[in-house]
């Protein structure tokens, strides 16, 4: 047991008024603690409590028992006698006729009802005694906003948890209720309240019960908070959002149908309201409310209801405004909020009241004089603006009421579909004679509308089993008969389209009711075989003959599109039959022969977009771009033809951005990939001359693209299958020289001597072959099985020692993914990662990059030409390398340490000794390819090694690189005895540093600023380095902008400012200004004494950026300017006369 | 200072809609020059200078209240001088004095210093007209009222706007 001196002096500290906030709580926690682990049971703190529970002192009373109302809130879970929770429950009960105390009271009560299952609950005839003495004594008005929350809190509790011992109460509970809501104003009080009313009327379902005589009083205290509206100025900060209140109370208004006596009225008076919001907050609670009350009590109101929408949808201004960018999608009006719900609210009415509803719309009087006068309505651009948008208002109108029902759709129809029928000219079937005058358009676009309607309905009732029924329906006879006509009068809409005289929005209601007909599902359909054929005719003559018009073109691809998915999801066979004999194939045949009138681009759009619909019809088309695309590769290859070099060049780029990633997201596609890898590789096996062509670059980077993305879908046992047809056809290539790599001793004098020729004396099939299997292999799984991996090795090692970057790459991939040597493992068959690390680091490529340049061996006694030669083949060394180092890495192996000291070696080569006839700036470009190796390493590359491409990638690897690297080159860094070293080190430095992530750099701040600063200066010098000084910079930005390392900044801020003030003229790039001065900007927030004597500085070399020549730095430079004044005005108001004296000079 | 506002009901006019800066950065050429003599984009960079100004006495910008219009403000870049002619909304504006010195101040804040900036009023807007103009454009007087520091927080409250 607590000793009760300790628990006395807890008791006081809370109750003393002068102790903070913070003791207060530290107080209760501690009482809390002792009570949890059974130190002090709950009756002896309540014994020693006693003086501060019943003094005559008030402060002390509401002290002490807030004290032990907020203990009870923490004991929540912990098990108390059933006596204690009686007595304590009595007395907080007692207490609520306290005003002074109340609010410890209601805490108390509160936690108290809210204790759950087997830890002592208060009882049912207490809760009651509860509910009795609050309703009696507690005025929730007259309290501040805290209180009046607990009150609506425990109000909500005892209704929660307490139901059916409350309901007795109904004769107070009600009235008490409506009292204490009555006036509330705050938010969060609020959305408890009307959470309290529709828990409350679900307690009284009855409705001729108690509630029934108390509706008026209840919904009129809710009422007047409707539309809710917030005066709140928008800064305050409100937990309450706007539409979460809305929402509670639009559920307290539909919580019982004895409201909508009340209800309804109210919001339709309020639809007539002109604030927008009100419209739109009334048009919701009438579409929520009418689904609670039902549709028998929201009967009476249809007729009103009807009357308001049409209003709404017939004029609504916000919708007039937005009219006149509609030309685009033909009639479609950009909809305003308020015609949205206004038309939500239409499909309820006729889900619950459709016959009336239907019979309200035939007889109306505005839809009756837009239909009849519709023959006005012949030319979209003869419409003036209101009608046309009165003819939206009935086409949606009509829609819907073609929809909902079965009933309203036959009613529809028979009203209005006669009249359009005559107003399009169409009298019976098969009418030729109307071909000859263009087409009504507003006839047109209702007709389009209402066959909408009718699809909905047809696809709403199909899995009903009625489609049956629907067949003997009356408006589906009507329909059936004129679907002929009406097919014949769309499709003539479209062929007026050619000579111009029909509009945007003509052709799109022509070819939109194509699309319906043509869509009709299930069993059932408007229209024969026959129709449907030629619905398909046209669109597919529209597509493949028509591009000249733009707009029309894109419609009956769209349309296309449509039918076509529709087609692949349903089962109706006859359909699948009629598209894939009319379109699929005419597509598919079109692709295969050699037809210019339409361009490429266009074709491959048409197959994109269309077989996208459906695996079958892909398939299909795949064909024809397989052997398009054989054609023009071998047109490239044979005669070195420039037409087919774009064709083959377009090709490969859609199978690489469309097609591919196509058949990869469907799934279970991977043959596709695998075909198409070994079909390339099969064409390229059987040309054997290439013809050499002034632009294949582009081309071969566009079939490297495809070749690696369909490989790196592909599985492992068919890359294995890809890689050896591949690297049969390169053995098959007798001017590369793999035979003599297979063996040991040639290879090396291979090596030796292929490496001197440059990339030109590769052939072009040579050159297409390594790229293409350098593609192949980057893509490789780490599962891949690679048979020849030591003459790949060996081959990537000569031809990138020529400049063949995708070699490199491919190094870099190999050694990436190798399998690690295993012990027990046969080792004649299986080549191991250190098998390869030992091949590469015995290679020429190694000892070149660790000979350095001066004491190579054919420097002593060759000629200029030779030495010159070696260096460059020294610099392709070394980036083969950097991707060897780059696989390396990435899969966290210990000898990328010896390969970055060979590149830091190779940077720092000396060549200042010996009399070399080569000039300097060859030497340099060794050095610097040195340094540019660490951009390759820690940069993330999109053509190899990365997560697409299967790379095998440790977590934080960039992270280790730089903890590598780092005190190597600080160290170097302090040594270095030459400029050019420095420079080359810095160059290096900033490549790792500009590619760590920059946590990372953050957290070495305090050594690295002197350094990024360093070579800042150093780097700016040479005008080819702009882009890594900007990086440099953007590091240097991150940190200052970081919160944490402020003091770093702080100490080097001499430096940093006088480097950014230099930076702040850099003439090479503008971006490098403008961040340098949004850094000194930032800068300007440091502690005045450090920035202080910089200031002169600044703000003189700002008058010169203020007349930079570029805007945006010249705006940087004012508000730099203005936040340097600001600043130091405040802090010496003796300031602005030195500052204006500066600028009045000039005045 | 004043005891009632000078004009209590100001019309607040619709705003001309800003252009956006054509072009973006990476197409552009580095070492092009943004032409200063290019009178029509520059001179709307000055808008954007000083369209923002705070009105002293209302909540509204200068342009809100069209004191200030696109068309009120010549630039020649290349004789580095600028004019900016602005309208006070009543005629006794004793606020007039304050606007011009706001506006001075502005410009001197985000202008070369090579330029020579004029302020005027516009001709036959003010009853005082010559004596405000005469104010503005003294440079020892503009030093003078910029010494004062009820007058220097009444203009940095001003302009503190054209600064976001």
């Amino acid at each position: 047991m607590a000793d009760s001196t300790h628990c006395v002096k807890l008791i006081e500290s809370f109750v003393d008024s002068s102790s903070t906030p913070a003791q207060q709580a530290a107080s209760i926690d501690a009482i809390a603690a002792l009570v949890k682990n059974d130190m002090l049971t709950l009756e002896s703190l309540v014994r020693e409590m006693a003086m501060y529970l019943t003094t005559t002192d008030s402060f002390l009373r509401a002290r002490g028992t807030l004290l032990l109302g907020e203990l009870l809130a923490c004991l929540a879970s912990k098990p108390l006698e059933s006596e204690t929770v009686l007595s304590l429950i009595g007395f907080f009960t007692e207490r609520l006729a306290d005003w002074k105390a109340l609010h410890g009271a209601l805490i108390g009560c509160l936690a108290l009802l809210r204790r759950k299952g087997n830890v002592g609950v208060v009882s049912s005839s207490k809760a009651l005694a509860v509910a009795q003495s609050y309703l009696q004594n507690v005025q929730v008005q007259s309290l501040r906003q805290s209180d009046r929350k607990l009150c609506f809190e425990l109000l909500g509790c005892l209704l929660e948890r307490y139901p059916d011992d409350i309901v007795h109460l109904d004769d107070v509970l009600i009235p008490g209720i409506c009292e204490s809501i009555d006036g509330e104003k705050d938010p969060e009080c609020l959305m408890l309240a009307f959470h309290i009313v529709e828990v409350l009327v679900h307690l009284y379902p009855d409705p001729t019960g108690p509630l029934a005589s108390f509706a008026t009083d209840l919904f009129e205290n809710l009422s007047c908070y409707f539309p809710i509206h917030f005066t709140h100025p928008k800064g305050e900060d409100i937990d309450v959002k706007k539409e979460e209140l809305s929402r509670t109370l639009m559920v307290a208004f539909a919580s019982t149908p004895l409201f909508e006596p009340f209800a309804i009225p109210l919001l339709l008076e309020k639809l007539s309201s002109s604030l927008p919001l009100a419209k739109v907050e009334s048009l919701k609670y009438l579409s929520y409310c009418s689904d609670k009350y039902g549709a028998a009590r929201m009967a009476k109101h249809v007729k009103v209801i009807w009357s308001a929408l049409k209003d709404i949808i017939y004029t609504s201004p916000e919708s007039v405004l937005l009219l006149e960018s509609e030309i685009v999608d033909g009639m479609s009006f950009q909809e305003s909020h308020t015609v949205t719900e206004a038309l939500i609210l239409l499909q309820k009415v006729f889900c619950q009241n459709s016959d009336l509803l239907i019979d309200l719309i035939v007889i109306d009087e505005d839809i009756k004089k837009t239909v009849d006068s519709i023959y006005q309505f012949k030319e979209y651009t003869g419409i003036p603006l209101a009608d046309k948008q009165r003819l939206h208002a009935v086409g949606s109108i009509l829609y819907f009421s073609a929809k909902s029902s079965i009933g309203s759709c036959n009613r529809v129809f028979e009203a209005f579909f006669p009249c359009l029928i005559n107003a399009l000219g169409i009298s019976a079937e098969n009418s030729v004679a109307l071909l000859s005058s263009p087409c009504n358009f507003g006839a047109t676009y209702l007709c389009v509308e209402l066959l909408a309607g009718c699809r909905a309905l047809v696809v709403r009732t199909k899995g009903n089993a009625t489609s049956n029924v629907i067949v003997q329906e009356a408006w589906c006879d009507i329909l059936c008969t004129y679907s002929t006509s009406l097919t014949k009068l769309f499709s003539f809409t479209l062929i007026t389209g050619v000579d111009g005289s029909t509009q945007n929005a003509c052709l799109h209601s022509g070819v939109k009711g194509l699309q319906i007909l043509a869509t009709f599902p299930g069993d059932f359909s408007p229209i024969s075989k026959s129709v449907y054929e030629s619905i398909l005719l046209k669109l597919i003559s529209v597509v493949t003959g028509n591009c000249k018009d733009a707009f029309l073109w894109k419609l009956a691809l769209k349309a296309l599109v449509e039918v076509g998915s529709f087609v692949d999801k349903s089962e109706d066979t006859e359909k699948a039959q009629s598209f894939n004999a009319i379109v699929v194939d005419k597509i598919a045949s079109f692709m295969l022969c050699d037809d210019l009138s339409m361009p490429l681009p266009l074709k491959l759009e048409i197959i994109s977009s269309i077989g996208t619909t459906g695996l079958s019809y892909m398939q299909k088309f795949l064909q024809g771009l397989e052997c398009s695309l054989l054609a023009s590769l071998s047109g490239v290859y044979v005669r070195g033809d420039p037409e087919n070099l774009e064709i083959a060049t377009s090709l490969l780029e859609c199978y690489s951005c469309d097609v591919l990633p196509w058949f990869d997201s469907i799934g279970g596609q991977e043959e596709v990939q695998f075909h198409f890898a070994l079909t390339i590789w099969g064409q390229i096996g059987n040309i054997l001359s290439f013809c050499a062509s002034s632009q294949e670059q582009k081309l071969l980077s566009a079939a490297m693209t495809a070749m690696q993305y369909a490989v790196g879908r592909c599985l492992a046992e068919n890359q294995t299958v890809i890689i050896d047809r591949a690297f049969g056809i390169l053995l098959s290539t007798t001017s590369l020289p793999i035979n003599d790599l297979m063996d040991e001793i040639t290879s090396v004098k291979v090596e030796g001597y292929k490496s001197n020729d440059d990339l030109g004396c590769m052939s072009c099939r040579e050159k297409w072959i390594i790229s293409l299997f350098a593609s192949v292999v980057a893509a490789l799984r780490p599962q891949a099985h690679i048979a020849n991996v030591k003459v790949i090795l060996r081959l990537f090692l000569t031809t990138q020692l020529s400049g063949h970057v995708p070699s490199a790459q491919a190094l870099g991939s190999i050694i990436n993914k190798l399998p690690v040597k295993v012990e027990n493992m046969d080792a004649s068959n299986v080549f191991s990662l250190e098998d390869a690390i030992d091949l590469i680091f015995s290679s020429r490529v190694w000892s070149l990059c660790n000979e350095g340049p001066t004491n190579c061996s054919v420097a002593r006694n060759n000629n200029e030409t030779s030495i010159r030669n070696n260096l460059l083949i020294q610099s392709h060394a070394i980036e083969g390398l950097a991707w060897i180092g780059k696989g390396l890495l990435m899969r966290g192996h210990e000898k990328v340490k010896d390969l970055i000291v060979t590149l830091l070696s190779c940077l720092l080569s000396n060549h200042s000794e010996g009399s070399l006839p080569c000039t300097e700036q060859e030497f340099l470009c060794v050095m610097r390819s040195a340094a540019d190796a660490f951009h390759i390493l820690v940069s993330d590359s999109e053509a190899c090694l990365n997560k697409r491409l299967h790379a095998t990638i440790r977590p934080l690897y960039k992270q280790r690189l730089f903890s590598i690297v780092l005190p190597i080159i600080l160290s170097l860094i302090s040594k270095a005895d030459s400029s050019i070293q420095r420079a080359m080190l810095y160059r290096a430095f900033a490549n790792v540093v500009s590619g760590t992530p920059l946590s990372a750099v953050l957290s070495e701040a305090k050594k690295l600023i002197p350094i990024l600063v360093d070579s800042l200066f150093v780097l700016s010098e040479d005008i080819l380095n702009k882009d890594i000084v900007y990086c440099i910079l953007l590091v240097l930005s991150g940190i200052m902008t970081d919160k944490k390392r402020s003091e770093v900044v702080e100490e080097n801020a001499h430096i940093i400012v006088r480097r950014l003030i230099a930076l702040m003229s850099y003439p090479h790039m503008m971006v490098i200004r403008e961040t340098a001065i949004q850094c000194l900007t930032a800068m300007s927030e440091l502690p005045h004494a450090r920035i202080y004597p910089m200031r002169t500085q600044v703000l003189l070399s700002l008058l010169k950026t203020l007349d930079d020549p570029k805007r945006a730095v010249r705006l940087e430079a004012v508000k730099c300017r203005q936040a340097c004044v600001s600043y130091m005005e405040f802090i010496y108001p003796q300031l602005p006369r030195v500052h204006i004296a500066i600028q009045s000079r000039h005045i | 200072m004043v005891a009632g506002l000078i004009n209590a009901n100001p019309i607040v006019y619709e705003k001309k809609e800003r252009r956006p800066r054509t072009g973006s950065v990476v197409l552009e050429d580095e070492y092009a020059v943004e032409s200063i003599d290019h009178m029509v984009v520059f001179s709307l960079t000055f808008l954007h200078h000083i369209r923002d100004i705070k009105d002293p006495e209302h909540p509204y910008s200068l342009e809100d209240l069209k004191v200030i219009t696109e068309d009120a403000i010549e630039v020649d870049d290349k004789r580095s001088y600028v004019r900016v002619t602005f309208t006070p909304t009543v005629e006794h504006c004793s606020m007039a004095t304050v606007i011009g010195l706001c506006l001075r101040v502005k410009l001197m804040r985000s202008l070369p210093s090579r330029y020579k900036v004029d302020i005027r009023v516009a001709p036959g807007t003010h009853a005082t007209e010559a004596a405000v103009n005469k104010q503005l454009n003294d440079k020892e007087r503009v030093a003078a009222a910029l010494e004062n520091p009820n007058l220097v927080d009444m203009v940095d409250d001003c302009l503190a706007p054209s600064f976001e």
